[in-house]
């Protein structure tokens, strides 16, 4: 039963209904895979009784002739996401325990078109990282290898472990969350695709929130139709979070082989970051060629504030997270660590609770937003990041999406930028203005660099236009001929 | 702008994280390095500008007055380290 | 009526050892808004349930949880700016205010900083000498009430139950205008009752629903405000009044032996009759206030606050205007009935109609004289308005004396029975027939005449013939009528 971790989630799904296969013996397949890469540590729990359960129950069904639009599919979900009676960590000690009483909206909304859940699967720690480094339960390592070497890659963060996972073949699928660039960076350097949806288009209900006006939940899947397939059911208006947008969610699907004919791409030009390698350089060059092959027309243009975005976001994520972060306390849920009075109480618990990154972030953002310091960081953060946001509208004003590398560099070795909190940072430039301006962005595997791992191609797109670049990332797809899959070393 | 120790202190007490005093200093650097990296943004002209209050075009939603949650109280306890039939319980507190 | 302006005061300064001083107060008043649910969550707003019972997972900041606004909370607001006359402000937006606390599970308040809902307004306060004084409102916003910590049921514990946290409070905020106890009680006893006839608050202090945070300063009169001190959460008329008084004379105390007046947050001790500093606020607070990301700005409609605008119920001010106006009632009167709305419109319902004069007699004197001796509230006056009404009736068309009509009164009183059914019953009528009282009169005479030689000589003692006239007529003579004749009979 080996070939069906080879299926795209399309296939799986179109195999399910020709009957070609049952949903148990997919989802069996499933679990041996993924009990056979637990040296990759992309999962934080696995699943497999309800997977199999819920597979039985899909075979009824399908039957029946009653299959829903996932039916049978089994799924990663990221462990932000609160799953009713599972474990939910957050990649965090300060949760150690938690399980949920009731299911996100999101994950609520994959079970209701009958997907299925093969685990939680690891993250960068209340995914804050790019490297799936900072979890509390070991970092993810990723499937691909450098040629000829076994030294640990990461597979990007801080949704690692969905990456990870469907880059394995482990799942069909995943969920991931995207604050800076935390589903296309990983999808990026594992070769698959990610979506990070317009702020509002997915509901943040029962996602464990770092920074509210920026967390985005998102699709990440081998293949653009598999993700387009993913995001239908994942979107959609949840009158439980005040800041999701009530919009009928289209069939992403049918956007797939649509012409692009006259469709205006932009590039712009403060993404050519000076010291950019060569072959991603070469890579984005050849995006240009691909589209323009199928039809589109090519535009040069400028965001001019790019190159602020960075900062504007480490103040402006680091802020909310401070807030957002403060109910970890020990009192209601989670860990708890003995103190003599409520003071210590928390300090303990916190201290002990929360990793090294976390612990930072948190003080800077305590920081930036005390007396005295509002206006020079927050107030001007979020103004810069209107003016990020106006370089947007005016660029969308002449093109109708952008084309722009995923990452500034392919997939690096674990520790190599750990160290170094800038340097980890700027993993992000080229993802992180997306977020401040809450537009959609869509990493697409596009070439592999001369050690053989995969570099990714972003497409940026206007407000609740995923079709545009579902469509556009098609092309992409399909030009790029992007087959290669890490070979799988885990199983040796 | 920098900190200095006292300055790390006194944050990680409002963020109520405990901090030993051996901490402090690489505490304070790093935080300088990324303060450092962020002050970019005082080149930039912004005395026109408007803050983006919210990434969504869009005016609040209201919910109705209805009832429609709690009476779960056990399940509100569930999870706590340690609670007292369906009180949360903390050290005394003293005011 | 006289309206004094903030800064024509007299004699309300305090007499120090070196000379006066005048106190400067300004009031916080946190007013529960009567509404179902809660400002964000869906739990009962209601006082009184099982620990945690009316606590939804969003008061409990479970992870991932979100607020959505409850409109009619927005409307209570709004309906209570316009009791107070102040602006309203259409937009406005939330902001967290950010502590650490047990009885606050997200570690922050949503509350209202920069933009608040309502804006300047005023009060117009009643004292006892029957002067009026306006005192400003600086605003009213929106914000969440905090859970209950309970500290003495346990010997190492606290307890922590969240059946408040998440309440709508308004935070009515008054400029200091005030210069005594006197008028800070008479403020808070005329908010209590506009916010009670507009139903935004039951005013219950006892409950907890209405609570003030005091700011006392002393000065010398004309100097600039001195350091002031805060006493949060005093929940009684009489306790404000206490705390004050106490407060005003420690800091004068302080700075007439030349210390200095630390800005600190007190209690006031109800026991012991005095004010302490509170430990757990010793720290300058640092809030941290930004922008809530889970929240959009409100935005109201004109309309809607002009329709809030057309249904306002007459308010305490207006109504006594017009009963002194329409009922010829005194300014005590007015002000002792319009104190509620329930005893006004108790009051209007006799009086329409019929004598003012005597509505008011019955009213505030018989049957609140009747009330206060039973310990009875008007809404458990065995005596309907309509029951009182009628007594009066009977008193206008002659069939009652007023000495009878006190005598149905009681028996009203005891058994809540009608009078018209009472006097037929017990043929309560008076006797008006000038024959009949005639024959009464002579046979009173003819039986004592000693005493109609010694009341010719001293006309006073013929009320001694009055008396056995009325006793001869079980009472009902007509009073007016028996002395009209005694007089004629005994030539005076």
């Amino acid at each position: 039963m080996a070939g069906l971790t080879d299926l795209t989630l399309a296939q799986a799904r179109d195999g399910l209904l020709a009957k070609d296969f049952s949903a148990t013996d997919l989802v069996k397949a499933h679990v041996e895979a993924v009990e056979a890469a637990r040296a990759l540590n992309a999962f934080i729990v696995e699943t497999p009784q309800r997977a199999l359960a819920d597979a039985a129950a899909s075979d009824a069904r399908i039957a029946k002739g009653e299959a829903r639009p996932l039916e049978g599919i089994p799924l990663g979900i990221k462990d932000l996401f609160c799953t009713k009676d599972v474990q939910t960590t957050a990649a965090s000690n300060i949760l150690k325990g938690f399980t949920p009483v009731y299911e996100s909206s999101v994950t609520a909304n994959l079970w209701r078109d009958g997907a299925t859940m093969l685990g939680k699967l690891n993250l960068d720690e209340f995914a804050m990282g790019s490297s799936n480094e900072t979890s509390a339960f070991g970092p993810v390592v990723n499937p691909w290898r450098r040629k000829g070497s076994d030294v640990k890659l990461v597979p990007g963060g801080s949704s690692g472990g969905s990456a990870a996972a469907v880059s394995a073949g482990l799942c069909l699928g995943a969920t991931g969350t995207d604050t800076g660039g935390s589903i296309r960076q990983p999808a990026a350097f594992t070769g698959i695709v990610g979506l990070k949806p317009t702020y509002g288009r997915c509901s943040r209900w029962g996602i464990v929130a770092f920074a509210s006006s920026l967390d985005q939940a998102g699709p990440m899947a081998r293949t653009v139709r598999d993700t387009a397939i993913l995001m239908r059911s994942m979107a959609g208006h949840d009158p439980k979070d005040s800041t999701s947008i009530d919009r009928p969610v289209p069939d992403y699907e049918k956007a797939l082989g649509q012409s692009i004919k006259g469709m205006r791409v932009g590039i712009p030009k403060e993404y050519r970051l000076s010291g950019m390698s060569d072959e991603i350089e070469a890579l984005w060059s050849q995006g240009i060629a691909w589209l323009k092959e199928a039809g589109a027309e090519i535009v040069e243009v400028s965001l001019p504030y790019t190159k602020d975005a960075l900062p504007a976001y480490y103040i402006v994520a680091p802020a909310e997270a401070s807030s957002n972060l403060a109910r970890y306390d020990g009192v209601r849920f989670g860990q708890r660590v003995a103190g003599r009075d409520i003071t210590e109480l928390y300090e303990k618990t916190r201290a002990e609770g929360f990793g090294a990154e976390v612990r930072r972030r948190i003080l800077i953002g305590t920081y930036v937003l005390s007396a005295g310091y509002y206006d020079a960081y927050y107030l001007k953060a979020q103004k810069v990041r209107a003016l990020i946001a106006q370089d947007f509208a005016t660029a969308f004003g002449k093109v109708d999406a952008l084309l722009t590398p995923a990452t500034p560099s392919a997939a690096f070795a674990m520790g190599e930028k750990s160290d170094d909190p800038i340097a980890m940072y700027l993993n992000d430039v080229f993802t992180v203005t997306v977020n401040l301006a809450g537009l959609p962005g869509l990493a697409v595997p596009a070439g592999l660099d001369a050690q053989g791992l995969p570099l990714g191609l972003q497409l940026i797109g206007r407000a609740f236009e995923e079709e545009t670049l579902l469509k556009l990332g098609d092309v992409i797809e399909k030009a790029a001929g992007f087959t290669a899959k890490p070979q799988q070393w885990w199983r040796a | 702008m920098s900190v200095d120790t006292k300055t790390v202190r006194k944050i990680a007490r409002l963020a109520r994280i405990g901090i030993k005093d051996e901490e402090l200093e690489p505490m304070a650097k790093e935080l300088n390095t990324i303060l450092h990296f962020v002050e970019q943004l005082d080149a930039i002209d912004t005395r026109d500008v408007a803050p983006m209050t919210s990434a969504v075009e869009a005016k609040l939603p209201q919910r109705a007055d209805v009832v429609t949650d709690g009476e779960c109280a056990q399940d509100i306890v569930k999870n706590a380290p340690d609670h007292l039939d369906t009180f949360f319980t903390v050290p005394k507190v003293v005011e | 009526m006289s309206t004094k302006h903030p800064h024509e005061h007299n004699s309300r300064l305090i007499a120090g050892a070196t000379g006066d001083w005048e106190i400067v107060l300004g009031l916080e008043v946190h007013c529960q808004v009567l509404s179902r649910a809660k400002l964000f969550s869906g739990a009962s707003a209601a006082f009184g349930a099982e620990p945690n019972a009316h606590v939804s997972l969003v008061d409990a900041a479970m992870p991932g949880m979100l607020p959505v606004i409850n409109g009619y909370c927005v409307e209570q607001a709004v309906r209570t700016g316009l009791g107070l006359k102040a602006q309203i402000n259409l937009a406005s937006t939330f902001d967290r205010k950010n502590y650490f606390y047990p009885d606050l599970p997200a570690g922050y308040q949503i509350s209202q900083y920069k933009s608040p809902i309502v804006g300047e307004g005023e009060i117009l306060i009643d004292l006892a000498d029957g002067s009026s004084r306006r005192v400003g409102i600086e605003r009213l916003h929106l914000e969440q009430d905090a859970g209950k910590s309970i500290h003495d049921q346990h010997p190492t514990l606290s307890l922590v139950d969240l059946n408040r946290a998440g309440v709508a409070l308004m935070e009515i905020v008054s400029r200091p205008d005030m210069r005594s106890s006197e008028e800070a009680v008479a403020f808070v006893k005329k908010l209590r009752a506009i916010l009670r006839y507009l139903g935004t608050c039951d005013g219950n202090m006892d409950q907890g629903s209405m609570r003030a945070d005091v700011n006392v300063s002393v000065r010398r009169p004309g100097a600039p405000l001195g350091t002031r001190c805060e006493i949060k959460n005093v929940n009684s008329m009489r306790f404000i009044q206490q705390a004050i008084e106490y407060e005003a004379r420690r800091q004068i105390d302080v700075l007439e032996e030349g210390g200095t007046i630390d800005q600190e947050t007190r209690l006031f001790d109800a026991r012991a009759g005095e004010t302490r500093a509170m430990r757990s606020k010793e720290e300058a607070h640092d809030y941290r206030y930004f922008p809530d990301p889970d929240l959009l700005p409100l935005v109201l409609d004109q309309a809607l606050v002009d329709s809030i605008a057309q249904s306002l119920p007459e308010l305490p001010d207006a109504k006594k205007a017009r009963f002194i106006e329409a009922y010829g009632l005194s300014p005590y009167d007015a002000g002792v009935l319009v104190a509620e709305r329930e005893s006004a419109d108790f009051f209007e319902s006799v009086a329409t109609g019929r004598d003012a004069k005597l509505a008011t007699t019955w009213v505030t004197v018989e049957l609140f004289g009747v009330l206060n001796k039973e310990g009875k509230t008007l809404a458990e006056s065995p005596v309907s308005a309509a029951a009182l009404g009628q007594l009066i009736d009977l008193i206008a068309d002659g069939t009652l004396s007023g000495r009878l009509a006190k005598d149905v009164f009681e028996i009203m009183v005891e058994t809540g029975s009608d009078p018209a059914v009472i006097v037929e019953e017990r043929g309560l009528r008076q006797v008006t027939d000038t024959g009949a009282i005639e024959a009464a009169v002579d046979a009173v005479l003819a039986a004592n005449p000693d005493k109609v030689e010694a009341a010719k000589a001293k006309p006073q003692l013929a009320g001694w013939f009055v008396g056995q006239v009325m006793k001869a007529t079980g009472g009902k003579a007509n009073p007016a009528t028996v002395n009209a004749l005694l007089k004629a009979k005994l030539g005076l």
